[in-house]
C-alpha cells in the first residue's frame, strides 16, 4: 500500500482550479484540514501580535521616545495581548488538538465534525472583527479606533463615559464570539475522546495528549464562560444603560476584575496543559523511554485544574482585598504549584537513563524545562502578597508571564510543529534551520525576558508609552528591544523553514522517528479516513507492542 | 504496576546515583554567586535607582524586602537543584552513535520517588506560606497610631490630589510628610479614593503598592525613618496618560514638616502687581477646574493651585516648574502631555503672559 | 523501522462508549451553567446596594402559576420521550405538543411581569442595580427558554410531518436533557430572585 495511493486529493495534485481547491478547504468539516486552518490562522496572527510587540519595544527603546504617540501605544499593547491570547494561543493548541486526538485515539474524524467547523470560523470571525476595529473604530470626534483599554479591560475604564466610540466594543464582540468558538471546539473534543475511543483504549491507555486535551476542554467550559457573561454585562452597561460596572450607580469596579480573573487564571492553564502534553509524547521519544510516571501525571493535571480554579484573585493583590483574603489566595496559588513542579520532575525522569538524541524537537523541550523551572519559581515569588505588593503591575509580572508564555508555550509549540509537521505534510523540516531557529531565539529570548525582571525590581511599572530616564532603565530597555529582534528574525527563520520545507524536505514516510502512538501508523500525511480499519490497541504504546513483540508494555501495565 | 522496569537489551537494572559531591559544591557557588547578586541589587539607591524596591525606607517596604530575600532564597535553592539534575541529564544520558537501534531500559515510574518529590515541595511551600502570611498581617492589620499624619489620596485621570483633613490643607501630585522616629513614631496613613478609573498608588522604596478604586476606600501608610525625596508613579493603566502620573513623596524633619503645613494652611497669597493676570484667571474657564482659596475658583476637577510653586513640578510631575513650562502648559497641555484632560485655553500672548505671572506668585 | 501497519484488530470484548450527542450537550450544559452562575453571583452580590429607585420587596410577585406551568413541562417533556421509545407517536407529539403550550405560557407570563414592572412601576435595565441584574438574569433564562422552543417547534413540525420515529429517540433524548436543564435553571433564579433576594 504506497503512501500516495492511500493520500487525499491535495494541493500538489496536478490541474485542480484553484477556486474548487479554494472551496474545498472552506466548507471543510476534515479535523485535519481544520486543524492546519487554525494553526495558520494562529501563524498569521503571530505574526501580527509580533510586530505590534516590535512597535512596542522600538517606543521603549529609550526614555522620552517619540516613535508612536501614547494612543498609538496603548492601542498596541491592547492588541499585542488580546491577538497573542485570543487568536494565536487558543486557535494554533485547539489546531494541534484538532489533528492529533482523532489520530492517537484511532478514530476517524471528531465527534462532531460540522460543530468543529462552526468553531473554527467562529474563532476566525472574532479575529477579523477585532482587526476591522483599525478600519471601522473612528466614529465621531476619532473616538473609536483599535481598542486601547488593555486586553484585560478593566471596568470603568470600558463604561461609556471613558471610552467613548466603539473601540471597546470591537474588543468585547470579538472576543465574546471567538469564545463562543473555543466552547464548542472544547464540547467537541471532550465528546470524541469519551465516545471515540478505538476498541481496547481504556481511559488509562490513552495518550497523554488525549488526556491532558480532555482536562483542559473541561477547564474551558468553566473557565471562558465567566468572561463570557463579564462580556456580556459590559455590554448591558455599554448599550442598554445597565449599571454593572457602573460605580457612579453603586456598581463595583472589583467585580469585573474578579469575573475577569475567574476567567484569566484557569485561562493560562488551558493555555499551558496542551504544551504538557506535546512534552509527555516528546520528550520520551527523544529519550528513548516512556513517560515516567503516566498515572500521576494525569493525576498532577487533574489537580492543577482544580486548583487553579481558585487561585484568581492573586491578579488582585494589589486592590485592598482584607488579610484573610489575600493570605488565602497565597497558600492556593503556591499550592498549584507543586502538581505543575512534579510534572517537571516526572520530565527529567522520562529523560533520565534514557539515550537522548537531541533533534530539534528534543532542543526545544529541553528549552521548556529550563525556562518552566524558571517561570514557576518567578511565579512562587509573586503568590506571595507582600512581595508580589511591589512586583505586581509591574515589568517583573511582565518578564513573568512572557517567560511561561513564550519561553514555555512558544518553545513547546515549536517542539510540536518539528515533530509533526513530518506528519502533516509527509516532508521534514530542515535540521540545520531547525537548529539556527532554536539558538537564535534562545539568545534573543533571553536577552530580553532574563534582562526584563530588572526593571520591574527597580520599580518599572507596565502599561506606560514612556518613562523617565534617572531611574536605572534605560540600558535594560535597550537590551530588550535587541533582544526583540533577535526573537523576530528567529520566527522568520522558522517560517522559511515551514515554507522551502513543503517543497524541498526530505520525505518523511510514516513514523521518522521510530515513535509509538497510533498517528504513526499511517502514511503521511494520513488518507482522509485516517485508519484502513479501526485499530485494537492493549496498552499505552501500541506502535512499541509491534516493534517489540518480545517485550510489549502490555504485558507491564 | 509503576514500579515494573523492562530490559530489552540485556543490560541489567541499573539504579542511577546521584553525584553528590559534584552536586554540593556546585550547589555552594550557586549561592555565592546569588547572594552577590542579591547584594548588587540591593545596594542603596543612588546611583542604582531612586525606585528600588529592594532600597527600603520604612516599615512596610523592610517588611516586604526581608520576605522578599528569604523567598529569593528558598527559590534559587530550588533552581540550584533541579538546574543540576537537567545538565546532568541532558549530559550524561546523551544517545552516542554506539546506541543505534539499542533501546535503554524502559522505565515506567517508581513510587517511592514520586513520593518524594511531592513531599518536598508541600513542606516547602508550607514553610513560604508560614512566612507570608506573618507580613500580610504585620502590614495590612497595622493599628493606626493618634500620632499618626492621615491623608487622603483621591486619583484623578492623570494627577494626584492630597487632602490632610484633620490640617486643612489641600495639594495635588506631591506629598509631603514628616520622617519618623522608631523611638516616637509618625507615621502617615493614606486612605486611598479615586475620582474616575482604577489607580495605583507605588512609591517602591516607602511601600508596596494599593489601589485607588472607585467606590471603594482603601488604606496603606508608611513611615520613613530618613529625609530625602522619594520617586514612584501610578501603576494601574487608567488611560492615555497613565504613564505621567508621576509621584515625589518629599520625607521632611519635623520642623520643616511643620513649616510647610504652616505655609500651605494660609490662603493664597494676594500680590497687587499681578491682579491683571488674576483677573483673566477668574473671567475664564480656569475656575471651573481649579481652585485658588480666597478667590472664585473652586473647581474640584483639577489639581488646586493656591500653593503652585511650592511644587517642583507641574502636570503630575511631566515637567519641571518653570515660567516656560508653565506657560507652555496653559497654552498647549498636549504638548507637555498629549490627552491629558486640560483644554488648551487660546489666551492671546498677552493674556498668557499676565496669567503666568499672576500664577507664578501662588507660593 | 518506518513501515508499521496499523496494529491488527483482536477480539475484543463488548467495546461500548458513551454516546456523544449526550455527552456533547451535558458539556455545553456545563459551560452554560457557569454563565448563569456568574450572573446569579452578580445578583446576589447587588442585593440592597442598589442607591435609588424600586427595591424587590415592593414590585416583585412571586410567579406561582407560570413556574408550575414551565417545571410541569419538564414532566410532560419525559412522558413525550417514553412514548417516543415505544412508538406511540400519537402520545409522543401530544404531550410534545403540550411541552411548547406550557413553555410558551412561562414566556407569556415573564412578557407580562416585564410589562408590569416597566408601564407601572418604571423600573427598567438602566434604573437601578436592582433592574440591571434582574432583567439581565430572568433575561438571559427567557432567552434560553425561547431557543429552547423554537428547537421543540422544530421538531414539532417533523413529527407532525411523520419523520420522528423510536430512531430518533436518542436525538429528542438530548433535546429534553437541554428543556430539563432550562427548568432546573429556573428553579435557582426563582429561589435567588423572588425567595433570596426580597
Amino acid at each position: 500500500m504506497s503512501a500516495d495511493a492511500m493520500a487525499v486529493p491535495n494541493v500538489r495534485v496536478e490541474g485542480r482550479p484553484w477556486v474548487e481547491i479554494l472551496h474545498e478547504w472552506v466548507t471543510t468539516v476534515d479535523h485535519k484540514r481544520l486543524g492546519i486552518l487554525y494553526i495558520l490562522y494562529a501563524l498569521i496572527f503571530l505574526v501580527i501580535g509580533g510586530l505590534e510587540a516590535t512597535i512596542i519595544r522600538i517606543q521603549l527603546m529609550r526614555p522620552h521616545n517619540d516613535f508612536v504617540s501614547p494612543q498609538v501605544f496603548n492601542r498596541m499593547f491592547t492588541m499585542h495581548g488580546t491577538t497573542m491570547i485570543f487568536f494565536v494561543a487558543v486557535p494554533v493548541l485547539f489546531g494541534f488538538a484538532n489533528y492529533l486526538v482523532p489520530l492517537m485515539i484511532g478514530a476517524r474524524d471528531m465527534a462532531f465534525p460540522r460543530l468543529n467547523a462552526f468553531a473554527f470560523w467562529l474563532t476566525a470571525l472574532g479575529g477579523l472583527l477585532l482587526y476591522f476595529s483599525f478600519l471601522g473604530g473612528n466614529g465621531l470626534y476619532g473616538a473609536g479606533n483599535a481598542p486601547d483599554v488593555g486586553w484585560w479591560a478593566y471596568s470603568p475604564l470600558t463604561a461609556r463615559a471613558f471610552a467613548p466610540g466603539h473601540s471597546s466594543d470591537y474588543w468585547t464582540i470579538a472576543v465574546l464570539v471567538a469564545g463562543f468558538g473555543t466552547i464548542g471546539a472544547a464540547i467537541n473534543l471532550i465528546a470524541t475522546i469519551l465516545c471515540m475511543r478505538c476498541p481496547g483504549m481504556h481511559l488509562g491507555r490513552m495518550p497523554l495528549l488525549a488526556w491532558l486535551n480532555l482536562v483542559m476542554s473541561g477547564m474551558v467550559l468553566i473557565a471562558i464562560t465567566p468572561l463570557s457573561a463579564a462580556q456580556i454585562m459590559l455590554l448591558i452597561d455599554r448599550y442598554l444603560g445597565g449599571h454593572f460596572f457602573d460605580t457612579q450607580a453603586g456598581g463595583s469596579a472589583s467585580l469585573w476584575m474578579h469575573f475577569f480573573w475567574i476567567f484569566g487564571h484557569p485561562e493560562v492553564y488551558i493555555l499551558i496543559i496542551p504544551c504538557f502534553a506535546f512534552m509527555s509524547e516528546i520528550v520520551p521519544v527523544f529519550s528513548r523511554k516512556p513517560i515516567f510516571g503516566y498515572p500521576v501525571m494525569v493525576g498532577a493535571t487533574v489537580c492543577i485544574a482544580f486548583v487553579s480554579m481558585s487561585v484568581w484573585a492573586h491578579h488582585m493583590f494589589t486592590i485592598g482585598m482584607s488579610s484573610y483574603a489575600n493570605s488565602f489566595f497565597t497558600i492556593t496559588s503556591m499550592v498549584v504549584g507543586i502538581p505543575t513542579g512534579i510534572k517537571i520532575f516526572n520530565w527529567l525522569g522520562t529523560m533520565w537513563g534514557g539515550k537522548i538524541q537531541f533533534k530539534t524537537p528534543m532542543l526545544f523541550c529541553i528549552g521548556f524545562l529550563f525556562q518552566f523551572l524558571i517561570a514557576g519559581l518567578t511565579g512562587i515569588m509573586l503568590a506571595s502578597a507582600p512581595f508580589d505588593w511591589q512586583l505586581s503591575l509591574s515589568y517583573f509580572v511582565v518578564a513573568h508571564f512572557h517567560y511561561v508564555i513564550v519561553g514555555g508555550i512558544l518553545f513547546a509549540l515549536f517542539a510540536a510543529f518539528y515533530y509533526w509537521y513530518p506528519k502533516i505534510t509527509g516532508r521534514m523540516l530542515s535540521e540545520s534551520l531547525g537548529k539556527l531557529h532554536f539558538w537564535l531565539f534562545v539568545i534573543g529570548f533571553h536577552m530580553t525576558f532574563d534582562v526584563m525582571h530588572i526593571p520591574g525590581l527597580l520599580g518599572m511599572p507596565r502599561r506606560i508609552y514612556t518613562y523617565e530616564p534617572g531611574r536605572g532603565w534605560d540600558t535594560m530597555n535597550l537590551i530588550i528591544t535587541i533582544g526583540a529582534f533577535i526573537q523576530g528574525v528567529a520566527v522568520l527563520v522558522f517560517v522559511w523553514n515551514l515554507v522551502v520545507s513543503y517543497w524541498k524536505g526530505d520525505k518523511a514516510g510514516n513514523d521518522p522517528w521510530d515513535a509509538w502512538t497510533l498517528e504513526w501508523s499511517v502514511s503521511s500525511p494520513p488518507p482522509a479516513y485516517n485508519f484502513a480499519s479501526i485499530p485494537t490497541v492493549a496498552s499505552r504504546r501500541p506502535l512499541w507492542d509491534l516493534k517489540h513483540p518480545e517485550d510489549p508494555d502490555s504485558h507491564y501495565e | 504496576m509503576a514500579e515494573t522496569k523492562k530490559i530489552s537489551n540485556g543490560d541489567p537494572m541499573q539504579m542511577q546515583c546521584t553525584e553528590h559531591a559534584n552536586k554540593m559544591s556546585l550547589l555552594q557557588m550557586v549561592m555565592v554567586v546569588f547572594s552577590s547578586a542579591a547584594t548588587a541589587v540591593a545596594a542603596p539607591a543612588p546611583p542604582m535607582s531612586p525606585t528600588n524596591i529592594f532600597a527600603p525606607v520604612s516599615t512596610p517596604a523592610k517588611s516586604i524586602f526581608d520576605l522578599s530575600l528569604f523567598v529569593l532564597a528558598i527559590t534559587a535553592v530550588i533552581f540550584a537543584v533541579v538546574f543540576t539534575l537537567l545538565i546532568y541529564s541532558i549530559v550524561k544520558f546523551r544517545a552516542t552513535s554506539g546506541d543505534a537501534g539499542r533501546e535503554p531500559p524502559q522505565v515506567y515510574g517508581s513510587n517511592q520517588i514520586e513520593l518524594a518529590w511531592t513531599v518536598v515541595p508541600v513542606l516547602v511551600v508550607v514553610v513560604l506560606f508560614l512566612a507570608t502570611a506573618r507580613v500580610i498581617h504585620a502590614v495590612q492589620d497595622a493599628p493606626k497610631p493618634a500620632t499618626a499624619v492621615e491623608v487622603t489620596a483621591i486619583g484623578h485621570q492623570f494627577w494626584w490630589e492630597f487632602r490632610y483633613p484633620k490640617l486643612g490643607i489641600v495639594t495635588a501630585n506631591e506629598l509631603h510628610i514628616p520622617v519618623s522616629d522608631p523611638a516616637r513614631p509618625t507615621p502617615t496613613f493614606l486612605k486611598l479614593l479615586s475620582a474616575d478609573t482604577d489607580h495605583s498608588f507605588w512609591v517602591p522604596q516607602l511601600a508596596g503598592k494599593t489601589d485607588l478604586i472607585p467606590n471603594r476606600v482603601n488604606e496603606m501608610w508608611m513611615d520613613p525613618n530618613r529625609t530625602g525625596v522619594f520617586l514612584g508613579q501610578c501603576a494601574q493603566y487608567c488611560g492615555t496618560q497613565h504613564a505621567k502620573m508621576l509621584l515625589r513623596v518629599s520625607v521632611d524633619s519635623r520642623d520643616d514638616f511643620d513649616a510647610w503645613v504652616r505655609a500651605q494652611q494660609q490662603p493664597a497669597a494676594q500680590d497687587e502687581t499681578v491682579t491683571a493676570g488674576r483677573r483673566i484667571f477668574e473671567t475664564t474657564a480656569c475656575i471651573n477646574c481649579h481652585m485658588i482659596s480666597g478667590t472664585a475658583a473652586d473647581g474640584r476637577f483639577g489639581p488646586d493651585l493656591t500653593h503652585l510653586m511650592s511644587r517642583q513640578t507641574i502636570a503630575s510631575g511631566a515637567a519641571e516648574n518653570t515660567t516656560e513650562n508653565l506657560r507652555l502648559w496653559v497654552q498647549n497641555p498636549d504638548a507637555i502631555k498629549p490627552g491629558s484632560l486640560m483644554p488648551a485655553m487660546k489666551l492671546n500672548d498677552a493674556d498668557l503672559d499676565a496669567l503666568v505671572r499672576y500664577l507664578g506668585t501662588l507660593r | 523501522m518506518s513501515a508499521i501497519t496499523t496494529p491488527l484488530p483482536a477480539t475484543p470484548e463488548a467495546w461500548t462508549l458513551p454516546y456523544r450527542g449526550k455527552v456533547g450537550m451535558t458539556c455545553l450544559i456545563i459551560a452554560e451553567s457557569a454563565i448563569f452562575t456568574i450572573f446569579v453571583v452578580a445578583y446576589l452580590f447587588y442585593v440592597g446596594k442598589s442607591l435609588t429607585g424600586p427595591t424587590p420587596r415592593e414590585v416583585l410577585e412571586v410567579p406561582i402559576f407560570f413556574t408550575i406551568c414551565l417545571l410541569s413541562s419538564s414532566l410532560t417533556i419525559h412522558f413525550a420521550g417514553k412514548f417516543l421509545e415505544r412508538d406511540k407517536r400519537g402520545a409522543f407529539l401530544a404531550f410534545w405538543l403540550l411541552t411548547i403550550v406550557l413553555g410558551g405560557l412561562f414566556l407569556f407570563g415573564t412578557g407580562r411581569e416585564w410589562h408590569r414592572l416597566i408601564y407601572e412601576h418604571g423600573l427598567t435595565i438602566s434604573t437601578n442595580l436592582f433592574g440591571t441584574t434582574y432583567y439581565s438574569l430572568v433575561g438571559l433564562h427567557a432567552f434560553h427558554v425561547t431557543a429552547g422552543l423554537v428547537m421543540l417547534c422544530i421538531v414539532l413540525i417533523f413529527g407532525l410531518a411523520g419523520r420522528v420515529g423510536p430512531d430518533q429517540s436518542r436525538r429528542v433524548e438530548v433535546l429534553s436533557l437541554y428543556w430539563h436543564f432550562v427548568d432546573g435553571v429556573w428553579v435557582v433564579v426563582f429561589t435567588v430572585v423572588y425567595v433570596l433576594g426580597r
